[in-house]
């Protein structure tokens, strides 16, 4: 079999399109860079859709942990204190348990006096119940970030403003937004590439791959598993990996040159790669 | 454990929780966390001197010395540390039948790898097939261990090299003023000072380390992943105490346990800082000198 038709019948594997049977014997590299880039589809969309909602709800989180009030402090600081404190490992296993959980009929609630049902199967699927796990920790995680540079936003940027007659929301959007943003961004790099590191263990934690339809490390493990030779799907996953990474790096560092271009070219701070694995 | 334990089904609500916390299975799921403090208390320092000799090498200057410290900490930064754990394991096994293999049967003569097996021969199995179940495990854990300190070996490097250049360059000058080889000037003036340079990076490194444990599930260690799934799974009636699905409620424990080892990880590391900031040239160093009067 040809690598054209290996490509056709396996590149989109990983989402059920194509063959449906997964090579049994006499693997080609053909088939395993195939299938392994295949399954890179699912690292992309947990990482890229968590960190995009996590977004919103990490600024928020962090604007609650600065705040004066007692009820909007705690429960940001508790949050974030739960998801950064334990393992994902262990996240990801608590959350597939209590989806299983979860009445099987679905649940039943009455709202403006209409009687409704929502289904609870999807939950225990990856598709949605990993990704809202990685959105949650994504979340605790750039808070924390979030919350740091807001602490560092300079005073007198803010004294500026109030000159200028801001305050309230437009004083947020206009000044402290865009400055926490970019006192924040190295950091939140870091945060970005290892979230996307962190997909590969959703199918290794407790949710099933459903129809052989799992993530990179999957489908690499797939092989060791019948191959017993761990030096060619592994190396293959980290390529890929190496790949993504760089292209987050690019494409956060696009973001970082706009963060900043309003500073003198020396006073710009440029991206440093820190490590931080697991969550 | 108790001695009304003999027949549970007679037995109210209370005695029936003492009796089932008490049983075998549960003296093995509290030992498994035995087993994760053991895998830190030798995995930390293990770590830390894979680290320090990464740190040495990539300092070195002597060239394929310094390119393999560099490219041992640079090469865990893009990767997922998962693909490592996975990918280490059975090519750290593998290595050694192989090496064994080589010294033990020199007149073997067909090929290691047939097809999708990977075969040596009896004598170089590891461990021997005959050994009892205690050399397997073991020999399990100590893989998971030397996997671990291998990985985080590579990013207790990357803190440790930046902390040795973080020391100010004077200090080091003014010993080589004072006659000291540049040996010494590392072993007396450089080792003891990088460790407040290296010590929030590295506070952050046992955290990861902490969280990382539960990845020992992975690499076929029963430890408490694994017991926790087994006991809270659900039990019928031919067992002694039979219960509906409880595997929630242990991973809840679970997930306490881990938050208590992190909170109480933050305060020991706190204390920890202050100790070594004393006499330091840092900001937290320069505090402590201002509040004790000389």
């Amino acid at each position: 079999m040809s690598c054209v038709q290996t490509i056709q019948d396996y590149a989109l594997r990983s989402i059920g399109i194509g063959e449906r049977l997964l090579p049994r014997s006499d693997f080609t590299l053909c088939e395993q860079f195939t299938l392994i880039g295949s399954g890179l589809i699912w690292n992309v969309y947990f990482g890229a859709l968590a960190l995009f909602c996590g977004f919103f709800l990490a600024t928020g989180l962090a604007l609650m942990r600065n705040s004066h009030l007692h009820v909007l402090r705690k429960p940001s600081e508790w949050f974030i204190f739960l998801f950064r404190g334990s393992p994902l490992f262990i996240q990801f296993f608590l959350a597939y348990e209590t989806f299983v959980m979860l009445p099987r009929a679905g649940i039943e609630f009455h709202l403006l006096g209409a009687g409704f049902t929502a289904g609870t199967g999807w939950l225990t699927r990856a598709w949605a119940g990993a990704l809202i796990v990685l959105f949650l920790n994504t979340a605790a995680y750039s808070a924390e970030i979030f919350y740091g540079a807001l602490r560092s936003v300079p005073k007198g940027d803010i004294d500026a403003a109030d000159a200028y007659g801001m305050s309230g929301l437009s004083r947020f959007r206009r000044v402290i937004w865009p400055t926490m943003l970019r006192l924040a961004w190295p950091a939140y790099t870091n945060e970005a590439i290892f979230l996307f590191h962190a997909t590969t263990l959703v199918f290794f934690s407790s949710f099933p791959a459903w129809q052989q339809k799992g993530d990179a490390l999957y489908y690499a493990s797939y092989f060791a598993e019948k191959t017993f030779n761990p030096f060619i799907p592994y190396p293959i996953v980290a390529g890929y990996f190496i790949i993504l990474t760089l292209l987050i790096i690019t494409l956060f560092n696009f973001v970082n040159r706009r963060l900043n271009r309003h500073l003198p070219q020396v006073a710009r701070r440029r991206l440093k790669i820190r490590p931080q694995v697991i969550r | 454990m108790f001695s009304f334990c003999t027949d549970p089904d007679t037995l109210d609500t209370a005695r029936w929780f003492a009796c089932y916390l008490t049983s075998g299975k549960h003296m093995g799921f509290y030992a498994s966390f035995g087993t994760v403090l053991l895998l830190l208390a030798i995995t930390a320092p293990v770590a830390l001197i894979f680290g320090f000799g990464g740190a040495v090498a990539a300092r070195s200057r002597f060239l394929p010395l310094r390119l393999f410290g560099q490219g041992y900490t640079a090469i865990v930064r893009g990767v997922p540390d998962i693909v490592f754990f996975l990918f280490f394991v059975i090519a750290l096994d593998q290595a050694f039948e192989w090496l064994r293999h080589k010294v033990k049967c020199p007149d073997w003569d067909q090929p290691i790898r047939q097809g999708s097996d990977f075969i040596v021969c009896p004598a170089a199995k590891l461990p021997l097939g005959n050994a009892p179940q205690w050399v397997h495990e073991s020999y399990g854990f100590g893989l998971a261990v030397l996997t671990f300190a291998i990985v985080f070996g590579a990013f207790a490097a990357n803190v440790l090299h930046g902390a040795m250049r973080a020391v100010p360059h004077a200090q080091i000058e003014t010993a080589e003023a004072y006659g000291m080889t540049e040996r010494q000037a590392f072993r007396r003036v450089l080792v003891p000072q990088m460790w407040i340079y290296a010590l929030p990076g590295l506070s952050n490194l046992w955290m990861i380390l902490v969280k990382a444990t539960p990845l020992l599930f992975l690499l076929g260690v029963e430890d408490i992943v694994y017991w926790a799934r087994e006991l809270g799974g659900m039990k019928t009636q031919i067992y002694a105490y039979p219960h509906p699905d409880w595997r929630l409620w242990y991973l809840l424990g679970l997930l306490v346990f881990y938050l208590g080892l992190t909170k109480v990880s933050e305060v020991m590391l706190g204390r920890l800082t202050t100790r070594l900031s004393h006499g330091q040239a840092t900001l937290g160093g320069d505090a402590q000198r201002k509040v004790t009067p000389a």
